[in-house]
C-alpha cells in the first residue's frame, strides 16, 4: 500500500462534494458525469449547453491543476488500445443502462440515499475487482 | 447565464478535485480495484470526502422549495432495483476494470493532453449512442 494517499484522496473527494452541492443548490442538477456527457447529444436542445460548459470545466479544472502543480499527474501510455477502446464503450453502454456513473450514483445517489444508487455502486465495484484480477493476474494482460 | 457560470465554476471545481485525488490517473484507480494486487484503498477516501459533503448538504438543499436559479430540482424518483440498473453497473464495471477510467476521469484528463482520454471519450459517447439508438424503451 506505498502508494496509499489518504489526504489528498479525502481533499479532493471534498472539492467533489463541493462542486455537486453547489450544482444542486443552485442549479437543481445532479452532478453525475455519465448522464450530463450524454445529455449534450440526448437532451433536450435547451438542456444541452451548461453539460458542454460543465464539461469544459472539467477539463479546465485538469488543466489548471496541472499549471499549478506539473507532474503530479503524469498521462499513462503504452495500454492496450483494446481495452481502452472496448473498455470505453462499455462504459457508455453500461452507464445509460443503469442510469449512472461513479459521480450519479456513487457520490450524488448514495448522498441522496437511494438504494438503488448503492446497489449499483457495489454491483460495479465487484464487477470492476474481478475484471482487474482477470486482466491482470489471470490473463496478465497489463501491469 | 447564471446557470452556466455556476455549470464552469462546479465543472472546474470538480476536475481540480479528480487531478489532487489522482482519480485522474487510471493506473491509480486500478490499483483500487486490484484488491489481491498492491492494493491503493486511496478512492474509498475520495468517496469518504465527497459524501461527508454531499450527505449535510443534500439533505439541507433538499429541504428547500426549489434551487436557487432554477425552477425545480432534476432527481431521479426511481426506487426499485431492476434489472437494467443491475446489468448496466455490472457492465459498467468491466469497463472500468479494464480501462482504468470511469466518465468523470476520462473527460477530466483531456485536460492533461492525454491521448487516453480522447480515446475513452470517443469509446463512451459510442455506447451512449449504441445504447441509445438501439436499447431505449421510447
Amino acid at each position: 500500500m506505498e502508494n496509499f494517499t489518504p489526504l489528498s484522496a479525502t481533499a479532493g473527494g471534498a472539492l467533489i462534494g463541493i462542486s455537486v452541492t453547489l450544482l444542486l443548490l443552485f442549479n437543481g442538477r445532479i452532478g453525475g458525469v455519465s448522464g450530463i456527457m450524454n445529455g449534450v447529444f440526448f437532451a433536450p436542445k435547451n438542456d444541452r449547453i451548461w453539460r458542454l460548459i460543465f464539461l469544459a470545466g472539467l477539463v479546465l479544472g485538469a488543466f489548471i491543476f496541472q499549471m499549478l502543480v506539473p507532474d503530479f499527474n503524469i498521462p499513462r501510455q503504452n495500454y492496450p488500445l483494446l481495452l481502452l477502446g472496448l473498455g470505453g464503450f462499455l462504459i457508455g453502454f453500461g452507464t445509460r443502462m443503469s442510469g449512472g456513473c461513479t459521480s450519479g450514483h456513487g457520490i450524488c445517489g448514495i448522498a441522496n440515499l437511494s438504494i438503488r444508487s448503492l446497489i449499483a455502486t457495489l454491483t460495479f465495484m465487484a464487477t470492476g475487482m474481478i475484471t482487474v484480477y482477470i486482466i491482470r493476474h489471470s490473463l496478465e494482460l497489463a501491469a | 447565464m447564471k446557470q452556466n457560470l455556476i455549470a464552469l465554476l462546479c465543472g472546474i471545481i470538480f476536475g481540480i478535485g479528480l487531478s489532487l485525488s489522482q482519480m485522474i490517473n487510471p493506473n491509480k484507480v486500478l490499483n483500487f480495484l486490484d484488491i489481491t494486487g498492491n492494493w491503493d484503498p486511496s478512492l474509498i477516501f475520495v468517496m469518504m470526502g465527497a459524501l461527508a459533503v454531499a450527505f449535510v448538504s443534500f439533505k439541507w438543499i433538499l429541504k428547500r422549495p426549489t434551487p436557487i436559479l432554477a425552477e425545480s430540482f432534476h432527481i431521479s424518483r426511481k426506487l426499485s432495483v431492476d434489472k437494467p440498473l443491475l446489468l448496466g453497473a455490472a457492465i459498467f464495471g468491466i469497463g472500468w476494470g479494464m480501462s482504468g477510467y470511469c466518465p468523470g476521469p476520462a473527460v477530466t484528463g483531456l485536460g492533461l493532453l492525454s491521448l487516453e482520454s480522447v480515446i475513452m471519450v470517443v469509446a463512451i459517447y459510442l455506447g451512449f449512442f449504441a445504447y441509445n439508438l438501439f436499447f431505449e424503451q421510447k
